[in-house]
């Protein structure tokens, strides 16, 4: 059977997909809590104000003009970008803003970047390798070794995105759809509890597009999955809950129709894309 | 276990037979043959071989952070020339009485300054073992001290290439000052012995040419098998793509301190070889020039392969020795075209032009097979 | 007139001893030659006057000088000032009286002392000097200012009474007297009293302390702690004085600590302003900067070599013949080397060390290994007096405009002109910048033109200050990195303030930690700085500025 179609029956748990251990504490409310965050350059606000929340196990989407602040908004949960003000909370635990970039990433949140950073000079195979859970310490990396799991679950994983034939290539050799597609694979590899994913279908065909929706859909549940883009069939095909931000805020929440209808959304945003469609 | 993996490279292999073949014919050559033989190795060639043997494992350290982490270190000079002062430093007290002014314990320049005693850090190098410590901690708490400081505020690129040659340049200007206790511009020098072996008879001279060989094959193992670890691919990672690899979890600032420290460590052992073997140090070696020519070596012979770090500071040496021997006002010209064709011509380096032989060698191969 | 200083901190006193130490060593050569002395009749007095100069005692020296101040002969002076400076010379085979006009080498260029007119070259062998000791000195000294006074210019008549502080007897302290009324500068009235309390002084007046509190003058000070090493009231108020001069001093000290501070700070500014440009706007490390710098101050000598006789104009045309001669290697550089090495930049760093290397050599072997000194054109040597204790050197404060005037410049260039903008689109965004049809490579040579010209600009200008040689460079490029890393790459005004401040810190640190270990503790202090702002004193903006 196809993998992708098995893997959107929800029936059936794949190993490798569940979420590795984290730390976070989910009981007593949201797995990701935006407060009151502000951020500017130069005195130029790129965040103003933002408050958002993520459930555990939703997939939002979240849409917005140009400039609008949604990379932005991920390099501050990622810890890249210092806010002003506000708060950054993962779970009821952690707060992000004390943490750097490793720190944050071994608790669990994993990002795909828009513009699709794999490492060139490495093999797929070695692109997903360096991606997996593990101890990620200095010596502990030194002294790992490749065994038989570890080897089972990124070829499995390199079937899912279609690479099994380029793994032992450089990954700078990919055209730009299996490089985001090979960004994807380092991403499950990672096994995060939440998935930040900007502009995952950038670059690739009507197809593509669907297995990652599919992927994306299936994925929400276990994990959480916060997807930026701006393709509208896109979005529509996989949102349940979709937030528009608009100079740094948040301009409007709910579902695509909801949201659809706003006529704040469709003066700013909407109105010019249907105009330019 | 991971120190054993690189055994299993090919290419490890064949590096290893060649330098253990290598070091086995000098030392028959030199002690099979009569003087007269035209195959005959002399005393002072052994000695010559030994020093590129320990430039060798230099440009292997530098290849380490240069080639895989990609940080450009305008000072390891630095580390070079502080394992050679820790090893300078037993050299001396070794001396003893038998100096120029005979006091047991106070080296000559320190007699001559009318110092009264010992400084308290020159305590503990007439023991070997702690001098030969030290040839590892110097270099290895400088620049662990300088790493963190450089690592954890993410200074890199150039920035940090022109900060580690300030580095050494400030090294250089106090080890030129007299008052720091380390022999000033003369450096320390005029050595005896070394474990109780007359530096100056041809089997001590054979024996640290040896130990040199032994050395850089253990360096070589070591960096190869740092390199073929996941951690080596981590280093390449963020070389490439440093704030990619911190997402994915790493550390970068602390992968990048320990391979910078083990560097410096590796360059501090070939400093502290190469001392007895040339029979002096002193500030010179701080020179940023000389930093910088270690890199060019590496350049030449290939970044990111290490044995081509090995062909390249064999090859510039020998060229220098040559040239400075026969028109020594030509060596400046070679030297600096050798810094232009390096990177603009051979941006691979000799390593670089053996693999696309090799790769073309076996496309061709494989194309005749089905013919 | 001034005697001009040319390091720090060397006084004029300091200058004055070992001209005297030499006029000694002078004598003493003379002395061991046969004594001549041939009377010549001639109906000129003057030769009379001269005459009676060339005796063995002293007392009738004395006499003789005062015969000549007397005999209010117009060139009294000239006599008189040649005289003390040891030109006064006789000839000893026909007992002419001659004026050298310059003792270096055998043979001496001399004119005529009756007629001032030029008699050529004598081998100083055949003169004899009319040799003086210290007493008459100082009568001459205040002869010779006395005339000054009454027949002098505003400036001479203040130097003359400047020279008069501490050399005041009960003679001249009348004369100065009438002097005083008839004395209309309030400058020189003021020194005039200031020698006369000096005097009063030494006579134990208690007012003349007030007239000289405050005074920065060394020979008042010198009056002033002699003063206060006895007892009694004078001394106290001595003391007092000598605080409150020490206080004042002070001050002088610290600014002239912050000017040698600040024209080292032009230096540096100058230095690494080319490479602030090069390095800001095209990301490139041009090692081989202090190589440009080397061949900038090169033309200023080659210049001085093909004007000889003109080292002042050489100078001048040096500026535009520096810039072009360095900016026309750069763009050599920048088409050969450079532009392989796009977005590596790294081994551009690797490649231009080459090139800099290369260029030394060349240097060694088609000039020469040695260091070659340039002349400093009369107009640019010497000092403006502030007060007493502080004068600036003029080759400094030169450089410091001329600093001023590059930097203003390279502002105007990056602001109001074309190829500014372009400059500075191309630094923002390289492949943007191309796409709106900016032609980034001709932009990039101009650029570095540019830089290098300015390399070739700070070598003129310190051609000045050092010695020209091929490592002249090398010792500039770690320094310029520091200054350009220190500010923020791609900021000129980083560049400035990196500059001048990097000079103070090190001027501050210089007289307690000696020159190296304050170069040291510098260098360290930028390490550590980098840590703490790994972009420097003003960073670059925005999000290409992350890399
Ligand atoms: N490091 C930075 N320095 C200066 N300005 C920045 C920086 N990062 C972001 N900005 C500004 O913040 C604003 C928001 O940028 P952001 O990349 O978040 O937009 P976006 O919503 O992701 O847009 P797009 O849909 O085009 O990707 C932009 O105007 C951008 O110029
Ligand atoms: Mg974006």
């Amino acid at each position: 059977m196809n993998l992708w179609q098995s893997m959107a029956r929800r029936d059936r748990v794949f190993e490798f997909l569940a979420p590795a251990i984290s730390p976070v504490d989910v009981r007593h409310g949201p797995i990701l809590y935006m407060e009151d965050v502000t951020v500017s350059f130069d005195g130029f606000r790129a965040i103003d104000n933002l408050n958002l929340t993520i459930d555990d196990g939703e997939l939002r989407c979240i849409i917005g003009p140009n400039g609008a602040g949604k990379t932005t908004m991920m390099d501050i949960i990622t810890g890249k970008t210092r806010p002003d003000t506000g708060d950054v909370w993962f779970g009821s635990r952690h707060d992000l803003l004390t943490m750097n970039e490793p720190e944050i990433a071994s608790l669990g949140i994993g990002r795909k970047f828009q513009k699709p950073t794999v490492f060139e000079a490495l093999t797929v195979f070695e692109n997903l390798e360096l991606a997996m859970t593990a101890d990620k310490r200095v010596i502990p990396t030194l002294t790992a070794r490749l065994t038989g799991d570890v080897r089972d679950r990124i070829e499995e994983v390199l079937t899912m995105i279609q690479l099994a034939d380029q793994q032992a290539q450089p990954a700078g050799i990919l055209s730009h759809g299996q490089k985001q597609w090979l960004e994807i694979g380092m991403l499950l590899m990672q096994r995060p509890r939440l998935l930040l994913v900007d502009e995952p279908v950038a670059g690739m065909t009507e197809q593509e597009m669907e297995r990652t929706a599919e992927l994306l859909t299936s994925l929400a549940g276990k994990q959480s999955v916060v997807v930026v883009e701006h393709d509208m069939g896109f979005v529509r095909s996989i949102a349940r809950t979709v937030t528009v931000l608009h100079q740094g805020s948040v301009l409007a929440e709910g579902s695509m129709d909801q949201v659809q209808s706003d006529p704040r959304v469709i003066e700013v945003y909407l109105g010019e894309s249907e105009e330019a469609a | 276990m991971w120190l054993s993996r690189p055994f299993n490279e090919r290419s490890t292999r064949l590096f290893l037979l060649i330098l253990v073949l290598a070091v086995t014919l000098v030392t028959i050559l030199h002690l099979a043959l009569p003087p007269e033989n035209p195959l005959y190795v002399s005393g002072y060639t052994v000695g010559l071989l030994g020093k590129y043997l320990c430039y060798a494992l230099l440009a292997v350290a530098v290849d380490l952070v240069w080639g895989y982490l990609g940080i450009l270190s305008l000072g390891h000079g630095a580390f070079f020339a502080l394992g050679g002062y820790a090893m300078g430093m037993y050299l001396m007290r070794q001396i003893g009485d038998r100096g120029t002014y005979g006091d047991p314990v106070l080296p000559d320049f320190m007699v001559f300054l009318n110092w009264e005693s010992l400084p308290w850090y020159w305590h503990g190098f007439d023991m070997a073992w702690f001098a030969f410590l030290m040839v590892l901690l110097a270099p290895g708490a400088l620049a662990l001290v300088f790493g963190y400081l450089a690592f954890r505020s993410r200074v890199t690129g150039v920035y940090l290439s022109i900060i580690t040659q300030a580095m050494t340049f400030a090294l250089m200007l106090a080890f030129f000052r007299n008052e720091m206790g380390f022999g000033g511009n003369n450096g320390l020098t005029d050595f005896y012995d070394i474990l109780g072996f007359d530096l100056r008879s041809g089997a001590t001279r054979l024996g640290l040419f040896i130990a040199s060989g032994v050395a850089l094959a253990l360096g070589y193992v070591l960096c190869r098998a740092i390199v073929a670890s996941k951690l080596g691919r981590v280093c390449v990672a963020s070389r490439d793509a440093e704030a990619r690899t911190r997402f994915l979890g790493y550390r970068v600032e602390r992968v990048q301190l320990f391979v910078f420290v083990v560097s410096a460590m590796l360059a501090g052992v070939a400093g502290a070889l190469y001392v007895p073997q040339v029979g002096i140090i002193n500030p010179s070696e701080f020179e940023p020039l000389f930093s910088i020519e270690i890199v060019v070596w590496v350049a030449l012979g290939g970044r990111a392969t290490l044995y081509g770090a090995v062909i390249g500071a064999i090859l510039v040496n020998y060229a220098k020795t040559v040239f400075t021997g026969v028109m020594p006002d030509a060596w400046l010209f070679a030297l600096g075209g050798l810094f232009v064709v390096s990177t603009v011509l051979l941006p691979k380096g000799i390593a670089g032009v053996l693999a696309y032989r090799r790769k073309q060698r076996n496309e061709s191969d494989t194309t005749e097979v089905p013919a | 007139m001034r005697i001009p200083c040319t390091l720090m901190g060397q006084t004029r006193c300091h200058a004055a001893m070992t001209r005297i130490v030499n006029l000694w060593l002078l004598c003493l050569l003379l002395i061991a030659l046969p004594f001549a002395a041939m009377a010549q009749d001639d109906a000129d007095d003057g030769q009379a006057l001269l005459e009676a100069l060339d005796v063995r005692s002293f007392q009738d020296k004395a006499e003789a000088i005062e015969a000549i101040i007397q005999s209010e002969d117009e060139r009294a002076n000239d006599w008189l000032q040649a005289l003390l400076d040891g030109d006064l010379q006789r000839h000893k085979d026909d007992g002419r009286f001659v004026i050298i006009t310059d003792n270096v080498g055998r043979e001496w260029p001399a004119r005529d002392a009756l007629t001032g007119e030029d008699v050529g070259e004598i081998s100083r062998r055949e003169l004899s000097r009319i040799d003086i000791n210290n007493a008459l000195r100082s009568q001459l000294r205040s002869a010779l200012s006395m005339v000054e006074l009454y027949t002098g210019e505003r400036d001479e008549r203040l130097d003359a009474a400047e020279g008069l502080i501490g050399d005041v007897d009960d003679e001249l302290a009348d004369s100065l007297e009438s002097r005083l009324d008839d004395e209309a500068d309030a400058d020189v009235r003021n020194r005039l009293n200031q020698a006369l309390a000096v005097y009063r002084l030494e006579q134990g007046e208690m007012d003349a302390v007030e007239t000289l509190s405050g005074s920065l003058n060394s020979d008042v000070r010198i009056a002033l702690s002699r003063a206060a090493e006895g007892e009694g009231a004078v001394a106290d108020a001595a003391r007092a004085a000598l605080v409150d001069i020490e206080q004042k001093l002070k001050v002088n000290r610290g600014l002239e600590t912050l000017y040698f501070g600040l024209s080292m700070g032009s230096v540096l500014v100058l230095a690494a302003i080319g490479l602030a440009i090069t390095f800001g706007v095209m990301g490139v490390i041009n090692m081989a900067h202090g190589e440009l710098i080397m061949l900038g101050a090169y033309s200023t000598w080659m210049m001085q070599q093909l004007l000889p006789g003109h080292p002042g104009l050489a100078v001048l045309l040096s500026i535009p013949v520096g810039f072009l001669v360095s900016a026309l290697v750069g763009v050599i550089i920048e088409r050969s080397v450079i532009q392989h090495l796009k977005g590596r930049p790294l081994e551009t760093l690797l490649a231009t060390f080459g090139v800099s290397l290369i260029l030394q050599q060349l240097v060694r072997t088609v000039v020469s290994p040695l260091n070659r000194t340039v002349t400093t054109p009369e107009w640019m040597s010497g000092s403006v007096a502030i007060n007493d204790a502080l004068s600036l050197t003029l080759n400094r404060l030169y450089i410091m405009a001329f600093a001023v005037l590059v930097f203003v410049g390279l502002i105007l260039i990056m602001r109001r002109t074309r190829l500014g903008l372009e400059v500075r689109a191309v630094t923002q965004n390289r492949a943007m910048a191309r796409s709106m049809g900016i032609r980034a490579t001709r932009v990039d040579i101009l650029t570095f033109a540019l830089g290098s010209g300015v390399a070739g600009l700070a070598g003129v200008a310190l051609a000045q200050l050092t010695n020209v040689g091929p490592n002249l460079g090398q010792s500039y490029i770690i320094d310029s990195f520091m200054v350009v890393v220190f500010g923020g790459v791609g900021n000129l005004w980083g560049t400035l303030v990196a500059g001048l401040s990097l000079g103070v810190i090190n001027q501050i640190l210089e007289p307690w930690a000696g020159a190296v270990l304050a170069k040291i503790l510098v260098l360290v202090f930028i390490i550590l700085f980098i840590q703490k702002r790994p972009r420097g004193l003003f960073p670059q903006k925005g999000r290409a500025a992350e890399g």
